[in-house]
């Protein structure tokens, strides 16, 4: 195996591109180095990404917030700013393991893992995150839903790689919220999970949401129905249960070690009504 | 042997004070040695090839590309480890265990190992190694395995405990029953009898440090070990049988060792280490994978419980009635036996009969796991107490006390009590605070008991006095957490002498007699009592030097706080001064040379041990995640000796209870593969799922020990199961009967039940 | 292939050669002799091996030795200042918040990272913060109060 640390994103493209057999992009490494120490993968090549220095900033432009490829999932739940905007995303990326896996994980690491699971992925799907990715046909921009095809599989080509997540300007009266559930309180990977973006308008009633579910399809889901089931709506009691069942409807897990379908399908909707609850509260929403 | 109890009541100096252990320096600042921290000149890296299947009949194995690889310098199977046991079939059990030899019986069986100049080319080298399987149905499922079409694990295994033979071979490889009077009676007597099934799944140790050695084989056949155990001179004798070399030739050292709960009782690695050794003529260290040690090293049994009992209105026990089945791995063990054993151990029963089946799946061999077995029994007896007294409208501890054992009860398993700890640690608990205090929204309490034998087995202890008066306390048993400090405190309160003027010591296998390893509790108990016997002989020594220096004869001199003092009349008797301990050792170069004394012994008399655990939960009824939100520990220490350590052990017994009640379990596919070998999916308790663990020590003395100690190391760990379900059932009115109660299967039971 | 890398470990300059696929925990264990990071895992699930790295806690099992270069890490051996103790040890030692001892040196680096960014904290900031530690011994409740006073005495100090 060969190691290289590029100082920019054009070389690490140009390496990447070149690589001859197989070629890993590191970041935190939290998955990367895991994977390598079980065998399941033993690449030639691993490409770090941390000394290339504008992809470890959080830039607040006017009209949205760049989260660069190398910004540990510590460093967002430092950045004060990024926390007020989008607290659900923080929230989400601040669950990644310990506070050892956080001074190291990224979430675009988190993404590009591709796992069903993966914790900042709903949430960044309900905030509406656009990846940018850099490539040797140069940059495209993609939605964060787009990115996971299959479990462990993106849809990153030869030579690619995620520079930054793109988070919206967050407007006013809305936000969100994410929540997962686990048997643990900590060090868990999601048995299944919810988040929610909401904006109200000045009466509370939601105008606009996005409602993703994580760990209930072999990658993590926007449900627009769900999102449907409670605009129009101050989130009373009929629209949680609507949007319940469109949760649940929507899920389609399997049984695995950490859950069963039946679990899965219940709990979704259950954290989807908590997350939902949450965030219009934080929208301003009583 | 029993003893004056002239100790029991008496006041101490040292004993049951709380100094700093003298090993914590070392394990505060990173310099402390474990299994993985040792290395030798020209040491080799060990890896081993594990089975993929879960039950396989091996065909052949190809290691010729292996061997070839550079780097390489051996490449061992079972015919490196020839079958040397000679008719013992336990012996045989544990080597097949190391190395498979026709059969794979599990996934994670060791079939070859290899030992190379670095890991990489280990790595390499196993995968060259080619196994031709034969895969053959598998059962993992410990009821599934009982059924009369499950695949058989051996064709030759024929339930032993049965009159006549059965004539059929099964997976049940023995029988064993206890109990007395007549059950059928006592349930025609109850007004209320309750019968159900009860599960717990498989758990493991989950020690921190996986296992781990160091093994340097020399070309004369002498060897030597460095290994993290619970008892090196059990390894040495178990690897010396396997290699087929004398006892004296085996070296083996304890490192530090980083926890164990029962599960570095066994041998796995070791012999291949040494057969790597052997044929590499090169040390060689072998380290597990967490991987590895969840796979192939460690678990406990996965159980089925039927339990009945009978009670009257007035809460008193009729009968009481237990069927165990207990999964043994592929090998015979004695697993389900002890859970016959305990399950009942808390009660004065008039009529009781417990059976135990082992029962042989394609999972790893069962190993001990602190106070193995009944745990489980625990949670299956004390959740259906829990039930009765409910029935019967009782308060549930007081329905315990009711029918608790005392001395001079006939106990289930047969022995009399003498002084035991049950109704006070119950009268304890029905005075805690705890159990008044006011529970919140969704939140319950539970309460449960549970009983350990404890154990004392052979133990040897050296006491050698410097001459500047200060001590070495040499012991054979491995410090777990904390004995070299209780151990030293006992010496010294023995010996009239400062604490820190003693330093103990674990000794290898060249330097003491056999020692039995550190299970059953009987760390501190055996050893102390070793130390005390060790110290009382360096007396007699002591009082002999100080007549010498004072031209007295020796039946004048009495030893007393720490210092020989004469004992006569007249005026050569009036100007002797006390002798300390010190002024005697320092003439020693002049009064005959170096003082030491030492104990071999065998240790009887461990005295029973029993706890009362109080337990406050509170359940998500949307979710079924059930939180721990108080924890109460009470338990008969006999004599706490170092009252922390022993408040420590009652508090990791119960988190690791707390662990299996909740989240840790084994899963296996359809394959009969592990699905969870690793602490991310066997979810053992991290420090925000707990709250303070309080503890509450009770001393009632142990009669057969000098200082009234009993082993305070198990117990612990068997309530938590049943006083977690029993607190689970008063928050959410759902009796959970199947452990571990993860929230799919609370979520589960709330959607039948309710 | 080979890595040359120079960094600083508990404030020495180090030089060490490594394969690419090594592990700054295997670094440190093996080639450097430092043994005090343990390796409970390898997948950072224990943080036995837990380090800090340019001020980050990190498990050392998930760093590539080669990502070292030029960093800055600091290992259970570099806690003592030579014959005094920090007080995170003392109190460990005090509190018996240990009793086996191999997650220790990962409890005592992951402690002192928690009190660098937060010299006061609740009894459930410091569960939180050492989550990432698993102790099988001691069900946690001696070692948080270790910190606790460990925490209470840096304040006065």
């Amino acid at each position: 195996m060969e190691y290289t640390a590029p100082q920019t994103t054009k070389d690490a493209v140009a390496i990447l591109a070149q690589a001859k057999g197989s070629a890993h992009v590191l970041a935190g490494g939290s998955d990367l180095l895991v994977r390598m120490k079980g065998g399941f993968i033993e690449p030639d090549l691993v490409v770090d990404i941390k000394r290339i220095k504008n992809l470890h900033q959080i830039k607040h432009n006017a009209n949205s917030i760049m989260i660069g490829a190398a910004v540990s999932c510590a460093q967002m739940g430092a950045n004060k700013r990024l926390k007020k905007a989008w607290p659900g995303v923080v929230e989400a990326a601040n669950l990644i393991g310990s506070d050892q896996i956080q001074g190291r994980c990224t979430i675009a690491g988190n993404l590009c893992n591709a796992s069903p699971a993966a914790d900042s992925v709903p949430a960044l799907i309900a905030a509406g995150a656009r990846v940018k990715i850099a490539g040797p046909k140069g940059r495209r921009t993609l939605a964060a839903e787009k990115v996971a095809v299959a479990p462990g599989k993106t849809c990153l080509r030869k030579g690619e790689i995620v520079e930054y997540i793109e988070l919206p300007k967050r407007v006013a009266r809305s936000a969100d919220a994410y929540l997962r559930f686990i048997p643990r309180t900590e060090m868990d990977i999601a048995v299944v999970s919810a988040g929610v973006n909401l904006t109200l308008d000045r009466k509370g009633v939601i105008t606009k949401a996005r409602v993703a579910l994580g760990a209930v399809a072999p990658t993590a889901l926007l449900v627009k129905a769900a999102a449907k089931a409670i605009i129009g709506s101050s989130l009373d009691e009929q629209a949680l249960e609507k949007l319940a069942l469109a949760c649940s409807a929507a899920c389609r897990p399997i049984d695995d070690k950490r859950g069963t379908v039946e679990y899965r399908t219940e709990v979704a909707a259950v954290l989807a009504q908590r997350a939902a609850k949450i965030a219009y509260s934080r929208a301003g929403g009583k | 042997m029993t003893y004056d109890t002239q100790f029991t009541g008496q006041t101490f100096k040292s004993v049951g004070t709380r100094p700093l252990r003298p090993d914590g320096i070392d394990k505060v600042t990173g310099r402390a040695r474990y299994g993985a921290d040792y290395n030798l000149p020209g040491q080799l890296t060990g890896l081993i090839l594990r089975s993929p299947h879960a039950h396989a009949r091996i065909k052949k194995i190809d290691t010729r590309k292996a061997e070839k690889l550079k780097g390489v310098k051996a490449v061992i199977t079972s015919t490196d480890l020839p079958d040397l046991t000679d008719g013992d079939s336990e012996l045989f059990d544990i080597l097949d265990n190391c190395m498979a030899r026709k059969k794979v019986f599990y996934d994670g069986h060791a079939v070859a190992a290899v030992a190379a100049i670095d890991a990489k080319t280990a790595r390499a080298a196993l995968k060259l190694i080619k196994v031709d399987y034969q895969v053959l149905s598998h059962v993992t499922d410990v009821d599934e395995a009982t059924k009369p079409k499950a695949p058989l694990l051996h064709r030759n295994c024929f339930t032993e405990g049965i009159e006549p033979k059965p004539a059929k071979a099964s997976n049940i490889a023995s029988r064993s029953e206890f109990g007395h009077g007549d059950v059928e009676v006592g349930f025609e007597q109850a007004d209320v009898v309750v019968e159900r099934n009860f599960k717990t799944e498989q758990t493991h140790q989950g020690y921190i440090e996986p296992h781990a050695c160091v093994a340097s084989f020399g070309p004369d056949g002498s060897a030597e070990m460095w290994v993290c155990t619970q008892g090196h001179f059990t390894f040495r004798q178990q690897c010396a049988a396997l290699l087929g070399m004398p006892l004296s030739k085996l070296r083996v050292t304890s490192t530090e060792i980083g926890g164990g709960f029962g599960g570095k009782t066994h041998i796995w690695a070791e012999p291949v280490a040494l057969a790597l050794s052997r044929k590499a003529n090169r040390p060689v260290k072998l380290v597990m994978s967490r991987e590895e040690v969840f796979r192939a090293s460690g678990p406990t049994s996965a159980t089925s419980i039927d339990i009945k009992i009978g009670v009257k209105k007035d809460g008193t026990i009729t009968a009481a009635d237990a069927v165990l089945r207990y999964s043994n791995g592929p090998y015979p063990g004695v697993w389900a036996m002890l859970g016959a054993m305990t399950s009942f151990a808390c009660y004065d029963l008039k009529n009781v009969r417990t059976v135990g089946l082992e029962v042989l799946v394609n999972r790893p061999k069962t190993t001990a796991y602190r106070a193995p077995s009944a745990p489980m029994a625990a949670f299956a007896v004390e959740s259906m107490v829990d039930e009765l007294a409910d029935k019967i409208g009782m308060d549930p501890v007081a329905f315990r006390i009711k029918n608790a054992a005392k001395e001079g009860t006939k106990s289930s398993y047969g022995p009399v009590y003498g002084p035991i700890g049950i109704g006070p640690t119950l009268e304890a608990a029905r005075k805690h605070p705890h159990m008044k205090a006011k529970l919140g929204k969704n939140q319950g309490r539970g309460m449960a008991c549970g009983f350990w034998f404890n154990f004392g087995g052979q133990t040897c202890a050296d006491l050698n006095i410097a001459v500047d008066g200060s001590v070495t306390l040499t012991v054979g048993t491995i410090d777990v957490g904390g004995a070299r400090a209780s151990l030293a405190l006992v010496a010294a309160e023995e010996l009239g002498i400062d604490y820190d003027d003693v330093k103990a010591v674990v000794g290898d296998t060249a330097s003491l007699g056999h020692n039995d390893m550190t299970d059953g509790s009987r760390g501190t108990f055996s050893s102390s009592m070793a130390a005390i016997m060790a110290a009382r002989n360096a007396i007699e020594e002591l009082k002999n030097r100080a007549a010498k220096m004072w031209e007295i004869p020796v039946k004048n001199v009495i030893w007393e706080d720490g210092h020989a003092k004469a004992k006569g009349r007249g005026k050569k008797y009036a100007k002797l001064a006390p002798l300390s301990l010190a002024d005697i050792a320092a003439e020693t170069p002049n009064t005959g040379g170096p003082i030491a004394g030492y104990s071999e012994l065998v240790a009887d008399g461990a005295g029973v041990s029993f706890a009362t655990h109080i337990c406050d939960v509170e359940v998500d009824p949307e979710t079924g995640r059930t939180q721990v939100v108080r924890y109460t520990v009470i338990q008969d220490a006999g004599k706490a000796v170092h009252p922390t350590y022993v408040e420590g052990q009652y508090q990791g017994g119960a988190a690791q209870g707390i662990g299996w009640a909740l989240n840790e379990e084994y899963i296996y596919g359809a394959d009969g593969r592990l699905q969870n070998p690793g602490f991310l999916d066997y979810r053992i308790p991290v420090c925000s799922d707990l709250p303070m663990i309080d503890t509450q020590i009770l001393e009632i003395p142990n009669p057969n020990h000098p200082y009234g100690v009993r082993g305070v190391g198990e117990t612990s760990i068997v309530p938590p199961l049943a006083a977690i379900a029993n607190a689970v059932s008063d928050a959410v009115d759902v009796r959970m009967t199947h452990v571990p109660m993860s929230a799919p299967r609370i979520l589960k039971a709330l959607k039948t039940e309710h | 292939m080979s890595q040359l890398v120079s960094t600083i470990i508990n404030n020495d300059s180090v030089e060490f050669a490594c394969e690419a696929h090594e592990t700054l925990l295997e670094v440190l264990r093996d080639r450097l002799g430092l043994t005090g990071a343990k390796e409970g895992c390898g997948t950072g699930d224990c943080g036995a091996c837990s380090v800090i790295l340019d001020g980050a806690l990190v498990c050392s099992c998930l760093v590539l030795g080669a990502e070292a270069q030029d960093r800055n890490i600091e290992t259970v051996e570099g806690m003592a200042d030579g014959a005094k103790l920090h007080p995170l040890q003392t109190k460990f030692l005090e509190h018996a918040a240990l009793q086996c001892g191999i997650c220790t040196p990962g409890f005592l680096i992951a402690a002192k990272a928690l009190l660098t960014n937060n010299p006061d904290p609740t009894e459930e900031e410091i569960r939180y913060a050492l989550a990432g530690n698993l102790c099988r011994c001691t069900g946690y409740d001696k070692i948080v109060r270790a910190v606790q006073d460990a925490a209470k005495q840096m304040r006065r100090a």
